[in-house]
């Protein structure tokens, strides 16, 4: 059996990764088909039928607008893989760069980086995430900035620890007494070696996004009306807390769980990339 | 060790000042002049460059930089732009608040996660094992606003236990104040909880694996007495890490919970003074913020070489 | 009658691949004061029957057979009763010195640890006997030495502490489990005369475990080979070396490299590998491997053949071994 189909058997196999890839692949499916299809148009108005009980019509019941909530919902998820997407990429991106740099160049630079992604763990993320939005003008585009500079420490840190494990292994001694300069061994041996971590963090980071636009949005930060974020929906939905509970219920599903399962792909894939357990058993 | 302490508390200082530098700058490039949104967008343009002389704005940054170090060390924080009076009281009356809070919730935090951790630990591979961990990943996706709305509407909207929001002050003593931050407190401690499970039963388990727990065992140690005389210590290492880096996700959540429940706390003042554009008030509360995370760290550090042996021999 | 008593021992553990029986029906015995050497590569299941007499097997270990400890069955033993008996009266000393104290507890406490437990002694009266242990294993300045940390010690340091734990309430069995495959060979020398004097000066029974030859040969009256689980030849340390028998044991004696051989003298080595547990074959473990294999081999284990004072061999071809000698 080839290396790609015994990893796929394990895969298959393995109780979180699957579960994780099935809400996942609901989530990007919701996500897809809302941009050709919801059963109601996502954020239409429609008075009279305000805060309508979940029926056939209206499989989750309309807001205080007359908004269908499962068609917001369905929107809700694209907005979602949006910011996580991009503020993902703008951290591994950045990030792993600055993390590979510093792990081949080592010295003063190496010092230098960490000690600015350690220094950004000292400000909570969020709080600086709101701290940029409010000034800077809430938004999508800001928080997807906000976030997305956020994860650069992260994949930073991430990248330069699992790089500097491979620097130090003997093949790599052999490269360079081959003759290969830093830029090469880096690209050629570090970087396919440290691929797993780095598609790990990003599983794990990409969960951190939707928690972080979520509460953005919810304090009016992140994406603005009309657009439909699923953290503004519960902001909505707290105001009508006493005559409408329920709609309360349906957008915090929805995050906790894409969330869960981003999370649950981030465990799963780090089980089975983890050379240590590829062993024939 | 005193040298260990000596360097430390100059890198405590270093960061700080770095972190004050950092601060001070981002709310430089803020876009919009604090003046002009305190008086509206139709003021008058003498009345704008008036009052940003009085609240000296027109000043160059280094002296104004240097002005703020000055001030947060002499412990004048100056007055805020908004509500005009001493930001220093605004701190005090945030403080009031949110500190009890982040107290409240660490320590549900450290009791859930601890006794959980370890239970789950000890019953590695079985049923409840499994089930706990389970439960700790739908724990860890919840976004903490959402169960703190979740709780409000089983505990005050439909049970009537707690108020659905609001402080009541603590004039009237410490049980009605302390009533109202339970639900926050329950919905920080939550999430963080999960994770600080985690952490402690994947510990715990390692640590099961050392040789020296077999040589504890061989002694004649019942698994429970090689679980609480050898285990546990060695274990608490990461984890005292890990409480660590949450305090400062701690931190960010007050803000958020604050909010949900009108707690009118330090997140709350920084939120509206954010909206305000209040930049002193900004500046005095992120920096106190930072200057907490930093200490706390520095507070773990301390706690690490005490508890390892090994840490004092190689700082010295 | 024998202080320990194992009779048809068998260990089944759960493995990925199925259950793999690591001991099968190993059977012997040991007096009070007697020293015994297991010997077998690594997968022979000396160390699981060393783990099995003291309970400390993995979890999902089965185990059938009989051991018995002065008259007691320790299988059947419920684990609070045996805890009891660990550290007191059977002892152990562990391969990997390095790993094998706390960190985080000074070495004064864990000697003294054994003695409030097993002892009742109070702290002060365990602590004034740990320095006397730790003496007397050769730990310099005990008295001083007593509040610092294993990581202050060296690897030879750290196995004399161990070794001073496992004395601290005078066993009357000690177990050492390749007490020197992780030492220098300068300092195995000095640890194992340190084990052999204790067992002399204690009257203890020693069951020493070890994959090395020479080890064996210094240290033990009597021996007991092992291979795939099973105890292919066992006598007196003397004849055994003296007339290797089984198949296995000649290989083994064999394999020894020889000092002045002359150059390109080629490495005697046993052809093939050890068989996975799992794996193991119904008959004798060796058969396949052994050069003298006829089919009836793998049919049922083969019996022990006495060969005469105590010296005994498990093959059916021993006939044929003598006729190659």
């Amino acid at each position: 059996m080839s290396a790609a189909s015994l990893l796929q058997a394990r895969a298959l196999r393995h109780p979180s990764f699957v579960a994780g890839l099935v809400l996942v692949l609901l989530l990007i499916a919701m996500a897809a088909l809302s941009l050709v299809w919801t059963p109601w148009p996502a954020g239409e108005m429609d008075i009279p039928h305000k805060l309508a009980l979940p029926s056939a019509a209206h499989w989750f019941g309309t807001d205080s607008l007359g908004r269908d909530v499962a068609s917001l919902i369905m929107a809700g998820a694209r907005n979602s893989i949006l910011v996580g997407v991009i503020a993902v990429a703008i951290g591994l991106i950045v990030g792993s760069a600055v993390g590979l740099t510093a792990a081949a160049a080592k010295g003063w630079v190496e010092e230098l980086a960490m000690r600015l992604s350690d220094f950004t763990f000292a400000f909570p993320a969020i709080l600086s995430a709101i701290m940029l939005t409010a000034l800077f003008g809430p938004g999508i585009v800001n928080s997807i900035i906000a976030i997305g500079i956020f994860n650069i420490p992260v994949f930073a840190r991430v990248t330069r620890a699992s790089a500097n494990a491979v620097w130090t292994r003997e093949y790599i001694l052999a490269a360079r007494v081959a003759g290969k300069n830093r830029l090469q061994i880096t690209l050629e041996h570090v970087l396919p070696n440290i691929l797993a971590v780095i598609i790990v963090q990003a599983t794990i980071q990409f969960a951190t996004a939707i928690l972080a636009e979520a509460a953005l949005s919810y304090l009016g930060l992140g994406t603005q009306p009309p657009q439909p974020s699923w953290g503004r929906m519960l902001n909505e939905a707290q105001l009508l807390m006493f005559q409408a509970p329920r709609l309360a219920i349906y957008p915090g599903v929805a995050i906790a769980l894409s969330v869960l399962g981003l999370n649950l792909l981030g465990d799963g894939l780090r089980d089975l990339l983890d050379p240590r357990l590829a062993r024939r058993r | 060790m005193g040298v260990f302490l000596v360097r430390r508390l100059a890198t405590l200082v270093a960061t700080l000042l770095g972190a004050s530098v950092v601060i001070f700058l981002v709310l430089e490039i803020l876009p919009g002049n604090a003046a002009l949104t305190l008086l509206g967008a139709d003021a008058s343009p003498d009345a704008v460059a008036a009052l940003t002389r009085k609240l000296g704005l027109d000043q160059p940054a280094l002296t104004r930089y240097l002005e703020w170090i000055g001030g947060l060390l002499s412990g004048n924080l100056g007055v805020s732009y908004a509500y005009s009076t001493p930001v220093s009281d605004l701190i005090r009356g945030g403080l009031a608040i949110s500190l009890p809070l982040a107290v409240m919730s660490m320590l549900l935090t450290v009791a859930i996660a601890l006794s959980l951790g370890v239970f789950a630990a000890a019953r590695h591979n079985t049923l409840a094992d499994t089930g706990l961990m389970g439960v700790s990943q739908i724990g860890i996706a919840i976004p903490n606003f959402w169960f703190a709305i979740l709780l409000i509407l089983l505990f005050a909207v439909q049970l009537h236990w707690f108020a659905a929001g609001g402080f009541p002050g603590w004039a009237d003593g410490p049980l009605p104040a302390l009533r109202a931050l339970v639900l926050p407190a329950l919905a920080l401690a939550v999430v963080q909880a999960a994770i600080l499970a985690r952490v402690t039963r994947s510990s715990i388990i390692e640590v099961m694996r050392e040789d020296f727990v077999r040589t504890a065992r061989a002694k004649g140690l019942t698994k429970r007495q090689a679980l609480w005389r050898h285990v546990l210590r060695n274990a608490m290492i990461p984890v005292i890490t890990i409480m660590g880096l949450q305090f400062a996700n701690l931190i960010a959540g007050t803000v958020v919970i604050e909010n949900v429940f009108y707690l009118p706390g330090l997140g709350r003042l920084i939120f509206q003074a954010i909206n305000n554009r209040d930049t002193i008030v900004v500046r005095d509360c992120v920096m106190l913020l930072a200057a907490l995370v930093v200490a706390v760290n520095f507070v773990v550090d301390l706690v690490y070489v005490v508890i390892d042996p090994r840490l004092k021999a190689s700082e010295l | 009658m024998p202080l320990l008593e194992v009779d048809n021992l068998t260990v089944t553990l759960a493995t990925g691949r199925g259950p793999a029986r690591a001991v099968r029906g190993v059977s012997f015995s040991l007096d009070r004061g007697e020293t015994l050497g297991l010997v077998g590569e690594s997968g022979s299941g000396k160390s699981m029957t060393a783990l099995a007499i003291l309970g400390l097997l993995p979890d999902g270990a089965q185990t059938s057979g009989r051991v018995s400890f002065d008259g007691r069955d320790l299988l059947g033993l419920r684990e609070t009763e045996f805890c009891r008996v660990r550290g007191d009266r059977i002892a152990v000393v562990f391969q990997e010195p390095m790993t094998a104290l706390n960190p985080l507890h000074t070495i004064g406490h864990q000697v003294a640890e054994t003695l409030t437990l097993h002892r009742g002694m109070t702290a002060g009266a365990a602590r004034a006997e740990a320095i006397r242990l730790l003496d007397r294993v050769g730990i310099p300045e005990a008295a001083q030495r007593v509040d610092a940390y294993p990581h202050q010690f060296s690897g030879g340091q750290r196995q004399r502490i161990t070794i001073a734990i496992a004395l601290a309430c005078g066993p009357d069995l000690l177990i050492a489990d390749e007490p020197t495959t992780a030492l220098d060979v300068t300092i195995q020398r000095q640890i194992l005369d340190l084990i052999a004097s204790l067992v002399d000066e204690h009257k203890m029974a020693l069951l020493l475990v070890s994959h090395d030859l020479g080890v064996i040969a210094e240290n033990v009256e009597r021996m007991l080979v092992m291979y795939g689980g099973s105890i292919v030849e066992n006598g007196p340390t003397e004849a055994v070396f003296a007339r290797p028998s089984h198949p296995y044991t000649r290989g083994l004696f064999g394999a020894r490299p020889r000092l002045g051989g002359g150059r390109g003298v080629r490495l005697t080595t046993i052809k093939g590998t050890v068989p996975e547990l799992a794996d193991l074959p119904q008959g004798c473990p060796f058969a396949g491997r052994c050069p003298l294999t006829i089919p009836d081999c793998s049919s049922a284990p083969p019996p022990s053949i006495a060969l005469g004072d105590g010296h005994a061999a498990a093959c059916i071809r021993l006939d044929a071994v003598t006729e190659a000698a």
